[in-house]
């Protein structure tokens, strides 16, 4: 026991990666909360006056709600009052191009490794950048529009597109569904729209990065997802933080909407600032995710690597309303030292013959706890749902805790539908197996938890699987449980 | 979260309590008030709405009281080829007179006993409803068996149970078994009438070190009977405990069940089969504490629901930060016959320890096609066949139970019921 103490402590000591955080003139909200602050941010975001209104509705149903507490989580209550719910990079000008951005912002991202540029040339991945609440640059954005697909900020989208935002806004996370999304829809300052018209394909991956970088900001951004029917969309999400004391919230809804045929994949590397050794700061994830299979035959993926976050909220869900459609939702959650994760998934089956498919792996180390949290329902009209969820945790160290809430309500006798859960930690024999074949412990226990892992790992897209894997074993370093 | 009226409901029961066991029946007082009774959508009663249930149903909140039985209506309800220890109970209260038992059993009324601890066990902080029966309980039984005795024949507590001025019933029962001791009980309640009534059941079993106990349980009251039950027990080292139970008909039916390893290499064994038609609602809740290392659980709950029904289960599995090499395995599944029937289930695991194997699986299907076409194909009409594929799925619960008489009459009441409804 005393040698894997020993080893989770080197490991313990190992810092964010993404810890450091750069000065630049920023634009900023006061520090408050309160009617005028979201006309201020409606002012200074130059929106059209429904928009203003459905903030002030939201903000009205959030102040009527109270904060859930029935999450497997303990933190100190946030001080909402004493958040920033705006802040930008100052610019000079509007940028045309890439080349126009500002030096500094485009450092930040180079640090992130995603070159802006680089992506550009090589990968032929559009990436739309948020950094604190706005929208830095999107790339690509000309040869997307070639193929009707729009891919721009959200305020951009506002703009230029008020019909489309006006129309599915809201349609699938409604202001009133929890405390957190209508907080959101109060106060929302940025985030990434897209928009793929009937039976396009889209060539390329979609990307966003999300980065909060000044302090006492809350980051509210708003992900607005559109595949009208026949079309494809593969859409990826990351996400950093800088390394500060105080903890910082980030509450984001992200909207999926797919019609007919349609198919999203939504992919996600979380790696916000987890607080420190002791537990000290890190980012509150709050997040609502949800997606909706309005038409027949669609589809909606999620795939989330988990790595970040003092303590993470999230259950990215999927309403499988069209006959014949497909959800399916891929996870890993990582927790270390003091992080707790209350994650999972809701598969709510209305139409006919839908699918989904569940597969969650927790992996817990030091003092960390790690929730899975998901409901199937299968609604009296969903004949012949199927749905089959597998969630397993893997424990490291004898600290930490694996727990699993796994709701299932069924109204049809037709349904199929099938749970399992395991817990365990890594065997010694399986330690053992690979020592005598030469693999040291450390890299044997990557290799087991990549394995465990893999099922999950392998849902992403090429450039993303090979970053999970490298923070997953950057992550677990030497935590031999 | 709860208004002022839902204490108010049962305050006619507090009112009148009896003076024995002053100190614990103000403490489950205090419980009941402080948490009052189950609010809508409050988590552990989320789809068991049985306040309003009883609010509906139950009209004369009243203790209800004993009544006369013969001998004869005793015998009737034993079943065949049973020959082991009888306690009679009418409204949840023993009659002496009607009950024989081993010699080596000491039983009482608890009104007869001075310094019992209860509420040590079912401990009325985790539940209104314990709170409410510590605080209103009429009588109920003492029953206890020495240290190295063996029962080896079953003890059956046969209860009768109708409205009788009054529709509450609260039974409390107490047993306590010394080290290396052997017992098994089963419960069986018998409906004198239709009429509607609210059972408010509290057992609590004390399990010495080395012991072997079982408890059975058959539930088929009538369809207007509403039930809570809890059954709490400590495990100790080396001791193993069994519970099987059958829930078939009654109104809304909700069982606690609560076990405790408490010792090292102990073991607790849940089964449970829910067959249920009409509108019956059964939830079943159960509850396994692993607080010490190398203790054991398994966990089988099956369902079959036809009709209106609505079946609920909640495993929770809790392995604390000592409890390293604890085993523990939950499974439950369930088969919906009708389009009308529900079933709820959340079988939850919390782990705080690392070195253990934890694992719960859950199902909710219909028959197997396959396996219909090639009982057909060898001339088995269909509603045998899938009697018989029913009548499998159940068994694997009902081969738990030890006692063969007591087996024998769960398996006939599952066939018929298999037989007429298929």
């Amino acid at each position: 026991m005393s040698k894997d103490n020993q080893i989770l402590e080197e490991f313990t000591s190992k810092e964010y990666e993404h810890g450091w955080s750069v000065n630049y003139e920023a634009d900023e909200a006061p520090v408050g909360l309160n009617e005028d602050i979201i006309r201020w941010i409606s002012v200074k975001k130059e929106e059209p006056q429904w928009l203003l209104e459905w903030r002030l509705k939201a903000f009205k149903t959030w102040q009527s709600m109270t904060e859930p507490e029935w999450a497997n989580v303990q933190y100190p209550k946030i001080d909402l009052q004493a958040l920033k719910y705006y802040s930008a990079p100052k610019q000079k000008s509007k940028p045309k191009s890439l080349d126009e951005l500002d030096p500094e912002l485009l450092a930040i991202y180079e640090r992130l490794g995603i070159s802006l540029n680089e992506q550009k040339r090589l990968q032929g991945i559009a990436v739309d950048a948020v950094l604190d609440s706005v929208s830095v640059a999107t790339t690509f954005k000309e040869t997307l529009s070639k193929l009707g697909i729009v891919f721009c900020s959200f305020s951009e989208a506002v703009k230029e597109h008020p019909e489309l935002v006006k129309k599915y806004l809201g349609s699938v996370v409604p202001i009133t569904d929890n405390y957190y999304a209508a907080l959101n829809s109060a106060v929302f300052s940025d985030g990434s729209f897209c928009y793929i018209p009937k039976g396009v394909r889209c060539p390329m991956e979609l990307s966003t990065y999300f980065r909060i970088n000044a302090a006492n900001t809350g980051q509210f951004e708003r992900t607005l997802i559109v595949a009208e029917d026949e079309s494809y969309v593969s859409y990826l999400e990351g996400c950093t933080a800088p390394q500060r004391d105080e903890n910082q919230l980030h509450a984001a809804v992200v909207e999926i909407y797919a019609g007919a045929h349609a198919e999203v994949k939504y992919s996600t590397v979380q790696n916000w600032f987890p607080g420190d050794k002791n537990g000290k700061g890190g980012i509150y994830n709050f997040v609502t995710k949800r997606g909706i299979c309005a038409g027949d035959h669609s589809k909606i993926s999620w795939t989330q690597v988990e790595t970040g976050s003092a303590v993470t909220w999230k259950y990215p869900s999927c309403i499988l309303k069209g006959d014949h459609s497909i959800g399916e939702f891929y996870s890993v959650a990582v927790t270390n030292n003091y992080q707790q994760a209350d994650t999972g998934t809701k598969m709510i089956h209305i139409g006919k013959n839908t699918k989904s498919r569940i597969v969650s792996k927790g992996i817990s180390a030091g003092k960390s706890q790690n929730s899975y949290r998901g409901q199937v329902q299968v609604m009296k009209r969903a004949t012949n749902a199927r749905n089959f969820s597998q969630c397993d945790s893997l424990l490291m160290g004898d600290r930490c805790g694996a727990h699993t809430f796994p709701y299932i309500d069924i109204h049809n006798p037709t349904a199929k539908v099938e749970h399992e859960a395991t817990t365990s930690k890594i065997g010694e024999d399986q330690i053992f197996y690979c020592n005598q074949r030469g693999i040291a412990t450390e890299d044997a226990v990557a290799l087991i938890v990549n394995g465990y892992a893999k099922e999950v790992l392998n849902q992403l897209p090429m450039e993303f699987a090979v970053e999970a894997q490298k923070l997953l074993a950057l992550t677990l370093e030497g935590s031999v449980g | 979260m709860s208004t002022l009226t839902t204490q108010d409901t049962f305050t006619p029961i507090l009112e009148s309590a009896p003076s024995n066991f002053l100190e614990q029946r103000l403490q489950g007082k205090d419980q009941y008030l402080t948490q009052g009774l189950p609010a809508l959508k409050a988590e552990e009663y989320k789809f068991t709405l049985i306040r309003k249930k009883i609010e509906q149903t139950i009209s004369d909140i009243r203790n209800a009281h004993v009544f006369d039985l013969d001998r004869d209506q005793v015998n009737q309800s034993i079943f065949p080829g049973f020959d082991g220890s009888v306690l009679v109970f009418t409204n949840g209260r023993l009659n002496l007179e009607l009950s024989n038992y081993d010699e080596n059993l000491s039983i009482s009324k608890i009104s007869d006993q001075q310094d019992l601890p209860l509420g040590s066990i079912a401990k009325a902080e985790k539940d209104p409803f314990v709170g409410l029966n510590q605080a209103g309980f009429p009588d109920g039984v003492f029953i206890s068996v020495a240290k190295k005795v063996k029962i080896e024949k079953p003890v059956l507590l046969l209860s009768f149970n109708k409205s009788n001025e009054g529709q509450v019933i609260q039974p409390r029962v107490w047993i306590e078994a010394g080290d290396f001791a052997e017992a098994s009980f089963i419960d069986h309640s018998v409906s004198m009438d239709d009429s509607p009534y609210f059972i408010n059941k509290v057992v609590e079993i004390k399990g010495g070190v080395n012991s072997q106990l079982g408890y059975y349980r058959i539930q088929n009251e009538g369809a207007h009977a509403i039930e809570v039950s809890t059954l709490e027990t400590d495990i100790r080292e080396h001791s193993r405990f069994t519970s099987v139970n059958v829930s078939l008909s009654g109104d809304m039916v909700r069982n606690n069940l609560n076990l405790n390893l408490i010792g090292s290499n102990s073991e607790g064994n849940m089964y449970g089969l829910y067959l249920l038609n009409g509108k019956t609602h059964v939830d079943n809740h159960t509850n396994v504490d692993h607080t010490i290392p190398h203790a054991e659980s398994n966990e089988l709950y099956k369902g079959i629901l036809a009709d209106q029904s609505r079946g609920v289960f909640n495993g929770k599995i809790f392995v604390r930060q000592d409890a390293q090499k604890t085993n523990a395995f939950q499974q439950n599944n369930n088969i919906l016959l009708s389009e009308d029937a529900v079933v709820n289930t959340k079988p939850q695991l919390e782990i705080w320890a690392d070195d253990v194997k934890c694992s719960h699986g859950c199902t909710t299907g219909q028959l197997d096609e396959e396996a219909l076409f090639y009982l057909r194909a060898r001339g088995i009409d269909k509603t045998q066949a899938k009697g018989l594929l029913l009548y499998a799925f159940a068994g694997e619960v009902l081969e738990h139970i030890e006692e063969e008489s007591f087996r024998d009459y769960c398996i006939s009441l599952v066939s018929d019921r298999l037989g007429s409804k298929f």
